[in-house]
């Protein structure tokens, strides 16, 4: 077996944070006796990714992704346990490392404010030590398949987020990393933009056979960029596998939509009705019971269509997150 | 080597189109570099003129010359690191830094020698109009022109180690204003910015020179109006580059810590 670009075991992250209850006589106790709490971020998680793969990174706000991808990008120490990025110990940021990895941060820029972003491009050109002729080979791909153009000249200020975006991205991607940390790089884009960010991890991925790490509130991305995903919630990890795996484990409900010519009908006997207008009515049934249920309505009433579907990725997001919470 | 020598340069390219797309900022930026030496000198110009055309060591014209070439050494070894890296970690930019395969100091000293190769002609000119004005007497002997370079070289290298060293405060407190002012304070009194060493009381020379406050102003600026022997210059030269050492070991070390304490509170 091919030795996994991502190897993670038993990492753990504590912050140490100061405490502190509301009111001045807790201020004024503060001055004296600061109290610290442990608070672990990340509590002990392992999975490993291998070269080329696109895995998704999922948990609510606070669940420690953002924490796991800084320390597997080199910028935070772990407080224990151990993980390999192309083989190297990533918080030694040992220099042929880092010349292979990047960290795209939605919320972050690396790109400087006030000037054109083609500056910022040239000042990793020279950090990177990137050849000329590579630099413009990458540059050029990069400004083809994300539509920089029109962009390269205007300062990074004028842009508007999603432009931005599209050139924090170009810039970190100029090494031609082999290993990608994306944090929320579709955060506060609209749709079209999302999708086009989207598109074009797709085929930075199969381009150059980079390994992709990516988390994401947009469940969208999830669905079209990554087959296997790795879920953990307060720390702790609660699922690693595909992500159909993940709907069939965490659900034991099916939808069935149905159209019927009969407005008036009283579908309560067959599941629970969801929502009904003008005909159409959204049911929810049990998994083991979804063919015989769909036969009843199918006998019983004047049915012109119907799709029998797995409840909606965010659903079974929720859900999962709502069965683990404390 | 190379690399770090095409690092520098593009630096150099990035800041100056920075420093262009504030032209306005960057002019009152230097009115207030000329302005704070000008009034030590009209003070100084009073009181020295008022008690007979000297105060101690000092004339009239030499006070002049004193704080015109002050005013240059200031200009090419000032930083503004404390305030940068303060907000670096703040807003946690400095994670960008840390994924660089380069030591984010090198960016630092190349953007701060690039804005001042611009802004530098500029303080030249002015000193040279300040000069005149001011009737300053300065005329070293060519030795001293010969120390004076790499002295003013050395005296921006151990400010800026020190300095940025002394940023790195922003990884373990959240508000390193206090510790800035303290340090500005000690400097401007310990550096000769206020009033030439010599005519300070001893126990405070004393002090000014077992710090590295002398070394990174008043030092080049007594070489330039040949205050030293030659045999002194060149000590001089030789505390500086001790220094240096120190700095580049101080920096090292506590870079190091930084990020560790960085690491802990996160990111």
């Amino acid at each position: 077996m091919k030795s996994p670009a991502i190897h993670v075991q038993d990492l753990r992250k504590v912050y140490t944070v100061s405490h502190q209850e509301a009111g001045t006589a807790a201020a004024l106790g503060s001055l004296v006796h600061r109290r610290r709490v442990d608070i672990a971020a990340v509590d002990g998680i392992s999975f490993d990714l291998a070269p080329g793969e696109i895995v998704g990174f999922l948990g609510p706000n606070g669940a420690g992704k953002t924490t796991t991808l800084k320390m597997l990008s080199g910028v935070l120490h772990p407080t224990i346990g151990e993980a390999t990025v192309l083989g190297y110990v990533p918080w030694k940021r040992d220099k042929p490392f880092l010349r292979q990895i990047t960290l795209v941060m939605g919320q972050r820029n690396q790109l400087v404010w006030d000037i054109p972003a083609l500056h910022s491009f040239e000042l990793n050109r020279a950090i990177y030590h990137i050849p000329p002729d590579d630099y413009r080979r990458m540059l050029g791909e990069l400004t083809e398949l994300l539509e920089l153009e029109p962009l390269l000249h205007k300062p990074v200020r004028n842009l508007s987020l999603g432009e931005r975006m599209k050139c924090e991205i170009a810039a970190a991607l100029l090494h031609r990393p082999s290993v990608v940390f994306l944090d929320e790089p579709t955060i506060g884009l609209d749709v079209t933009m999302q999708r086009r960010i989207r598109t074009f991890i797709t085929e930075y991925n199969r381009r150059f056979g980079a390994t992709v790490l990516l988390t994401s509130h947009y469940m969208a991305d999830v669905e079209a960029l990554c087959k296997r995903i790795v879920v953990i919630h307060h720390g702790k990890l609660l699922f690693d596998g595909d992500l159909a795996v993940l709907v069939q484990k965490f659900t034991a409900h099916k939808t069935i939509e149905v159209q019927i010519g009969d407005c008036q009908a009283d579908l309560n006997k067959y599941g629970e009705v969801v929502s009904c207008a003008d005909g159409h009515f959204t049911l929810r049934v049990p998994k083991a019971e979804t063919a015989r249920i769909t036969e009843r309505l199918l006998a019983d009433l004047p049915v012109i269509d119907l799709l029998v579907e797995d409840p909606p990725i965010e659903e079974v997001i929720e859900m999962v997150f709502a069965q683990e919470s404390p | 080597m190379k690399g770090l020598v095409e690092l520098y340069a593009q630096q150099f390219r990035t800041t100056i189109a920075m420093m262009f797309q504030y032209r306005a900022s960057l002019f009152i930026w230097m009115i207030g570099q000329v302005l704070e030496p000008l009034v030590y000198l009209i003070v100084w110009t009073i009181v020295s003129n008022s008690s007979g055309g000297s105060v101690g060591s000092y004339t009239t014209q030499e006070f002049a010359a004193y704080f015109i070439v002050l005013m240059l050494v200031n200009q090419v070894t000032y930083t503004w690191i404390m305030y940068d890296f303060e907000y670096r970690v703040r807003e946690g930019t400095l994670s960008f830094a840390l994924l660089k395969p380069v030591h984010p100091i090198h960016s630092d000293i190349a953007d701060n020698l690039s804005s001042k190769l611009i802004t530098l002609p500029i303080m030249i000119v002015i000193a040279v109009g300040l000069a005149l004005a001011f009737h300053a007497s300065i005329s070293p002997p060519l030795w001293a022109i010969g120390v004076f370079i790499p002295a003013l070289l050395l005296a921006f290298l151990v400010r800026f180690l020190i300095e940025w060293s002394l940023a790195q405060a922003a990884f373990w407190t959240t508000r390193v204003s206090a510790l800035n002012q303290t340090y500005f304070m000690l400097m401007l009194f310990l550096s000769g910015q206020m009033a030439p060493l010599a005519l300070l009381p001893h126990p405070v020379q004393v002090v000014a020179a077992v710090l590295p406050f002398r070394w990174v102003i008043s030092f080049p600026v007594e070489v330039l109006l040949g205050q030293h022997t030659p045999a002194e210059a060149l000590t001089g030269l030789g505390i500086q580059v001790a220094w240096l050492i120190a700095g580049i070991i101080l920096v090292r070390f506590v870079w190091r810590a930084g990020i560790r304490a960085y690491s802990a509170v996160g990111a």
